[in-house]
């Protein structure tokens, strides 16, 4: 199927190693992309890709191991010289200035001394255009792009000099379902004009779409390869169930959940207690509009209301007034106008404590941001929103004896790993923060919790875990509110979807039958019929 | 990995060392320096009370900056706040003792002194609020200002008339802070010692010391918990330079009873780099300012008997950074290679 393949791979890795202080991020990776063809790496999080992306990209240099290019032994010493090697990388988040236009984002990077040639790179910028199959105006500011053209804009820079391979790490994170299907079809153009694509993702369904071969990476190895003949050969079933193999072979059974997870790709909405639709609002939001600031996006007249034990779901693409929809709703932003009903009660001109003293919390999705303090105990941080309450404080005096003996139960209840209460919470995994955030935020008496991205940057055991603790929630009759781009994993466990974009609500979708479709297209700014 | 009383005492010892090379190399005898240093500033009485003297504004400017630095403010215009302070106390104190009592004289001077420094403080905390600008370079700015502003009031409306240099009056000996026991050291001493303790408990032991740590920290999760960011920092740059006002107050109102134009001990970054060695830590920087104290006592006596130019103090001060950075950055690299 793919004659290409059957010459010297464009480049080949030969017993690729790097560690990193306390973890071994790649154990003797051997691999070979080949001219016109899709590799597809695929893992979870943790296991490895972006370091392997980062010393394509000479980011980062292996300890062990070399890179061959056309069969030539190379060191990729640094970001130049991955460019010189025409080695083109799209990294996950948009590395682009969004004050100049696009032609203008492409020319950064060229030698100071010499004057910009608008010309040449024009007829550049439309010779790759066309390859491309896009069509991008040359002038318009970056920031004012979509996401998905955005990301066209980084391929055609990382083709600018004449690219051989091009790198795209989870290039299909930030986009809608329709942006994800031109994307394969970019793809694919280039592929057949000859370039060797790597193409990272921790999604099974995308890897069996888009790949031509999917290699699985797992803890830094690499566990499995399935080459084009083999691929093509199989139905997407059985592909599945052989790359679910790869990814867990002879491990027990707490991997085969975590399989589940990767198999149901939330085509069915996860089974659970209904909640009683005759109760009334947990929370009500009614014409909420807030302050545009430069770089963000406002909301613009959101309405909703969530009832006690209902999982409502937040989708849209990065953005989209998610962020300040959240802050909003936890209190930490005040809105211009509209109102906020908590339990029947208005709370508009409550901040943070006075909406959690109603009951309401917020786990952000910037953990380490703005979640946490990552250079305070973990202990401090369990407490990070009660400082100053009793029984922990008297008259402001802090009684760290009761914090830590708190802090110890908590740790055991929750199963979080951490060598003690002591320790500097920036020391724990992303996991093992998550389960510090959601220890403190859900309790006996949270009656409204709002998740940003729950699963954000989580393995699978602990994505598992988090999506279980969302159901559980809801099923002690909490009013759940979801925010997340992953479609998959609001299809999963929402009972309705909002859909968000450019700060509007541009649609409420039950969930059941064709609530993907219908979603997707509300992504891009369609308006529900 | 290095323990963490050698992380301190290395630099401190390093630096000594290097500063006896450049004593030799400038044909000094080294040994014979420190020996007088140690002789005139610790173990000879009357030295012993200067080191003690000289201490007290040292530790209310460090217990000021423990408060800054650990909310994660960079309060660097500390002499501009200390200077303004005593010309506060300066100008007030020899008017008021004419018709008050010298308790009441002294109380009043140092609340007017305090409120002197916070005002000055008001500009930066206003700007980084406001506006996000960093208190670093605005602090900064604020001290040269200050400075000026100072020997301006020195020089026009508080001028004494009757002085032909120009300083502001003078309080009388008997009215100033009080001794402690027959010693010359006057009682500010006792005020600075309250503060540091005072500071570290407030910082370790209380909801309003962690409150403001977390700000420090990292401002985005205090927004987050909730916390008022805006009326938090206000509060470290109020309390930071009252602190550091409170010093510039002691100063006039213990030691010298007037304040003359151009008198400018600029103690404030002297502090600086004793507050990092101590690590922000309130017991600690009690130790290192007394070290600090004796070194400037001393120094300025040995200076004159064996010809070593007066700011050879200065030197050492600035090997004493260099090596503390040095010796964190080894650390550093030591603690990473253990890790991996």
């Amino acid at each position: 199927m793919n004659p290409a393949a059957e010459q010297a791979p464009a480049v080949s890795l030969h017993a690729i190693t790097k560690r990193f202080p306390g973890v071994l991020a790649n154990d003797d990776i051997s691999l070979a992309f080949h001219a016109g063809e899709v590799h597809a790496l695929l893992g979870e999080n943790g296991a490895g890709k972006s370091t392997l992306i980062g010393i394509l990209a000479g980011m980062q240099q292996p300890d062990g191991g070399h890179i061959e290019i056309a069969g030539a032994r190379v060191r990729i010493g640094s970001p130049r010289e991955s460019l010189r090697l025409r080695i083109g990388t799209v990294f996950q988040h948009v590395l682009l200035v969004n004050s100049l236009t696009v032609i203008e984002n492409l020319m950064l990077g060229g030698a100071w001394w010499r004057k910009h040639d608008r010309k040449s790179a024009l007829g550049r910028f439309h010779e790759i255009s066309q390859l491309l199959g896009v069509e991008i105006d040359p002038d318009v500011p970056v920031g004012r792009l979509s996401l998905g053209q955005q990301q066209q804009v980084e391929i055609i820079r990382a083709l600018w000099h004449g690219g051989n391979v091009l790198v795209l790490d989870e290039p299909t994170s930030m986009l809608t379902p329709q942006g994800v299907e031109e994307l394969g079809g970019v793809m694919r153009r280039l592929r057949d004009q000859g370039v060797a694509i790597i193409f990272v993702t921790h999604k099974l369904r995308e890897a069996y779409a888009f790949g031509d071969r999917i290699s699985v990476l797992r803890h830094g190895r690499l566990v499995g390869d399935i080459p084009p003949a083999r691929l093509s050969a199989m139905a997407e079933e059985e592909a599945t169930d052989e790359i679910i193999r790869l990814m867990f072979r002879g491990e027990g059974e707490a991997d085969s959940a975590d399989a589940d997870i990767l198999v149901r790709e939330g085509h069915d909405k996860r089974a659970r207690v209904e909640f009683d639709s005759s109760a009334g609002a947990a929370i009500m939001l009614n014409n909420i509009v807030t302050r545009a600031e430069p770089g963000e996006c406002a909301l613009d007249d959101i309405s909703f209301s969530v009832k006690p034990g209902e999982v409502f779901g937040i989708a849209g693409v990065d953005g989209n007034g998610q962020k300040h929809l959240a802050e909003v709703l936890a209190g930490q932003r005040p809105a211009l106008s509209g109102s906020i009903e908590v339990n029947g009660k208005p709370a508009d001109q409550d901040g943070v404590p006075a909406r959690r003293r109603l009951g309401v919390r917020y786990i952000t999705d910037e953990r380490l941001g703005e979640g946490t303090v990552a250079g305070h105990s973990v202990a401090t941080n369990l407490m990070l929103k009660e400082i100053g309450a009793p029984p922990y404080w008297q008259g402001g005096v802090t009684l760290w004896q009761r914090i830590f003996s708190h802090a110890r139960q908590i740790i055991e209840t929750h199963d979080i790993r951490t060598p003690s209460e002591h320790t500097q919470l920036g020391r724990l995994s992303g996991g093992n923060i998550q389960k510090v955030l959601l220890a403190r935020e859900i309790s006996a008496d949270s009656s409204v919790v709002i998740f940003n991205k729950p699963t954000y940057g989580l393995d699978l055991q602990n994505t598992r875990l988090a999506r279980e603790r969302i159901i559980t929630a809801a099923e002690q009759g909490i009013a759940i509110i979801v925010i997340s781009t992953e479609l998959d994993e609001l299809l999963e466990l929402c009972d309705r979807v909002g859909v968000m974009f450019g700060g509007e609500l541009s649609g409420i979708v039950d969930n059941h039958g064709n609530a993907e479709t219908q979603i997707g297209r509300l992504m891009t700014g369609a308006k529900a019929a | 990995m290095i323990s963490s009383v050698s992380r301190v005492l290395l630099p401190i010892v390093l630096a000594l060392v290097v500063g006896g090379l450049i004593l030799l190399a400038l044909g000094k005898d080294p040994l014979a320096y420190y020996d007088y240093v140690l002789q005139r500033g610790l173990f000879n009485w009357s030295g012993f009370q200067q080191t003690v003297i000289r201490s007290s504004p040292l530790l209310l400017i460090a217990s000021g900056l423990i408060v800054a630095f650990r909310a994660g403010i960079w309060n660097l215009g500390v002499d501009g706040q200390f200077l303004l302070a005593a010309v506060a106390s300066a100008a007030l104190a020899p008017v008021l003792i004419l018709s008050l009592p010298s308790w009441l004289t002294i109380v009043i001077c140092c609340v007017v002194s305090i409120l002197a420094a916070m005002a000055w403080s008001l500009v930066p905390a206003f700007l980084k609020i406001r506006y996000g600008l960093n208190e670093i370079i605005t602090t900064l700015m604020m001290t040269f200002l200050g400075i000026s502003f100072a020997n301006v009031l020195v020089k026009l409306p508080f001028n004494d008339p009757n002085n032909s240099v120009p300083q502001t009056m003078t309080l009388p000996v008997a009215d100033r802070l009080g001794r402690l026991f027959d010693t010359t050291i006057h009682s500010g001493i006792i005020i600075a010692l309250a503060a540091v303790f005072a500071v570290h408990f407030v910082m370790t032991r209380t909801a309003f010391g962690l409150r403001l740590q977390i700000v420090g920290a990292n401002p985005r999760a205090a927004k987050h918990a909730g916390l008022s960011v805006g009326r938090l920092t206000y509060a470290t740059f109020a309390l930071s330079a009252g602190l550091v006002g409170l010093g510039g107050a002691a100063e006039i109102l213990g030691v010298w009873g007037t304040m003359r134009a151009d008198w400018n001990p600029a103690y404030g970054l002297l502090v600086v780099p004793l507050v990092f060695l101590a690590r922000f830590n309130g017991i600690a920087v009690i130790g290192f300012t007394l070290f600090f104290a004796i070194l400037m006592i001393g120094g300025e006596s040995a200076s004159r008997r064996l010809g070593v130019p007066n700011f050879y103090v200065l030197v050492l001060v600035a090997l004493l950074l260099i090596f503390l950075a040095l010796v964190e950055y080894l650390d550093h690299l030591s603690r990473q290679r253990k890790k991996a």
